[in-house]
């Protein structure tokens, strides 16, 4: 991936959040490995939301008193923010949702009721793969079912990779849409976004992205990418939750259908019929999460000023210290990629027998925050034949340190259980 | 510390020397539970003989809670009829909710609750909660399936409706 691994100086990132500084279980300090399910927020964005609804709280987009002016400007001024962030030809590109699920919610239910050219229609084919979130599952599931399409998938190799083997097979004439994982949440993968882009725009499909656990970690730039929607979200990526965001083409968001109806998103309304808006409020129906977007905003600010590639870089670092000591631990698998090229910061792993509820909990009492389960990634859990794994997921914050911790937690997990 | 409460002695050896485990016959009812939210699953088949629990057999595949769950479960409502059985489940239901006064419900109703006593840090930690309860409402759902019409329409549990 070509990425040098650097660490941040996060001794001075780290003051800037104060849940990183809480004690757990009486006096253990927290170490927060879970930053693949949530990622705490800096002082900056927490102040943001309080600053707003002290000073600046109105309905956007409808009043014309001072307080609603500045409540636009703020709301208007952090899609700005989010659109240069990633780098969107265009701010109409960039819808705020409620999270990543809504944002791929809305494509796999446009794309259904829309007309032709990119309507899907009975026996058309949609194409993800098996190492999607759910989020990236169920609603092609339940559009194809609605339609008549055939949903059809890409395997994953035993190293964790996307299985290419069939890629023409698998994506032909008849795919309409494929929608894919950029950075997968459980396994880490990075996966090959131009290879994937190249074929289906060869035949005509079009391409979506979860960039969930990809636009928090790396450098995103949706016109390099290829793709013709990118789902991500806010709280991932230092926001707060309650906001996400779907960058789409403007050509297609203008000529698809709208998703959610009612204010905000109309032009005129009779009781006949409804013309609506244009791009991007066409697909922001109701009062929006105002106090998120503009605290997204701040997030984005944050992460701009340090930089996403040496965010890059600092994970990759991290990630690489972290795979090199826990493969050094005795019963220790990792589900994954075990190398640091086309990798993210998110490991999963399994620990002998012990099953990962009972890792979880015994890191948990010494002050260790990972995740346990299927991450909601049941497919791949099946396809590597296990019940669930241990996962620790690192963000911009995270210490070398802290991956000593997990080590010593998981020394005590194995004498624990007797292992 | 902390964890020794839950973790009990007692559960760590069910845990790894299941009592009763496998899939046995002849049994009255099968069925399916799932806990979503961590993969613990769990078929398990009643038989009765009259109104007194024959057997219960198990597949399972879970966290040391769950798996423990089960084993002690089959160990004591095995052999009782059903309605002490429901007695038992009754109050180990309540031990799950009895948060910090766990130790305190379990001493209690120890007579009813014999081995069970162990769970009692288990209340504890409401995340693993459903972990302890998976097996009992299984058996719960199976037993109610078994004493229903013989034509009852069989269908996969829904997981944990602690």
């Amino acid at each position: 991936m070509g990425i040098d691994p650097q660490f941040l100086d996060t001794e001075k990132i780290r003051k800037d959040f104060p849940i990183l500084h809480r004690t757990v279980h009486g006096d253990k300090p927290l170490v927060y490995l879970d930053n693949a399910a949530t990622s705490q927020s800096p002082q900056q964005v927490i102040d943001t939301i309080v600053e707003y609804y002290s000073l600046h709280n109105a309905n956007v987009h409808r009043g014309i008193h001072v307080l609603a002016e500045e409540a636009t400007a703020l709301y208007e001024g952090a899609r700005d923010k989010v659109a240069e962030f990633i780098n969107a030809g265009a701010r109409e590109e960039v819808v705020f949702t409620k999270n990543s699920s809504e944002a791929l919610n809305l494509v796999a239910n446009v794309l259904g009721w829309a007309e032709q050219p990119y309507g899907i229609r009975p026996g058309d084919e949609i194409v993800i793969s098996e190492m999607e979130h759910h989020s990236n599952i169920v609603p092609w599931q339940l559009t194809a079912e609605r339609i008549g399409a055939r949903l059809r998938w890409f395997g994953i190799t035993d190293e964790g990779r996307l299985d290419l083997s069939n890629l023409d097979e698998l994506i032909n004439e008849r795919t309409r849409v494929v929608s894919l994982v950029h950075v997968s949440n459980i396994l880490g993968t990075v996966n090959p976004v131009e290879t994937i882009v190249k074929r289906a725009h060869e035949v005509g499909a079009l391409v979506v992205l979860d960039a969930s656990q990809s636009a928090p970690h790396l450098p995103l730039d949706v016109q390099a990418l290829g793709a013709d929607f990118v789902a991500f979200t806010g709280h991932k990526m230092l926001g707060p939750t309650g906001v996400g965001v779907l960058w789409g083409r403007r050509d297609l968001l203008e000529e698809l259908p709208p998703f959610l109806g009612g204010g905000e998103m109309i032009q005129t309304v009779t009781m006949e019929k409804s013309t609506y808006a244009g791009l991007p409020h066409k697909y922001e129906a109701g009062t929006p999460p105002i106090a998120e977007v503009i605290a997204l905003g701040t997030a984005v600010d944050y992460l701009t000023a340090i930089g996403m590639d040496k965010v890059a870089a600092h994970e990759h670092a991290m990630t690489e210290y972290a795979l090199k000591r826990l493969q050094e631990v005795e019963g220790l698998r990792i589900i994954g990629p075990a190398t640091n090229e086309a990798r993210g910061a998110a490991i999963s792993f399994t620990l002998g027998d012990i099953h990962p509820h009972d890792v979880g909990q015994v890191l948990d009492e010494h002050g260790i925050a990972v995740r346990v389960g299927h991450h909601c990634a049941r497919p791949v859990c099946v396809r590597f034949g296990i019940p669930a794994t241990t996962r620790a997921s690192f963000y911009l914050y995270s210490t070398p340190a802290e991956v000593d911790a997990l080590i010593g937690g998981l020394d005590q997990v194995k004498r624990f259980f007797g292992v | 510390m902390q964890l020794e409460s839950m973790y009990q002695e007692i559960i760590l050896d069910h845990y790894r020397h299941p009592h009763h485990k496998g899939l046995r016959e002849p049994f009255a009812t099968q069925v399916h539970h799932v806990n979503p939210t961590c993969g613990d699953e769990v078929t398990m088949r009643v038989a009765l003989a009259g109104d007194v629990i024959s057997d219960i057999s198990y597949e399972s595949q879970g966290c040391s809670i769950s798996q423990a769950s089960a084993s002690v479960m089959a160990d004591l409502l095995i052999g009782k009829s059903v309605a002490d059985a429901r007695e038992v489940q009754e109050t180990f239901l309540q031990l799950m909710q009895a948060k910090l006064d766990g130790p305190e419900f379990a001493e209690e109703h120890e007579e009813v609750l014999e081995d069970a006593v162990a769970f009692a840090g288990v209340a504890k930690y409401p995340g693993r909660v459903k972990c302890a309860l998976l097996s009992w409402m299984a058996w719960k759902d199976a037993t109610a399936q078994a004493l229903a019409d013989t034509d009852s329409v069989e269908f996969e549990g829904k997981g944990v409706k602690a």
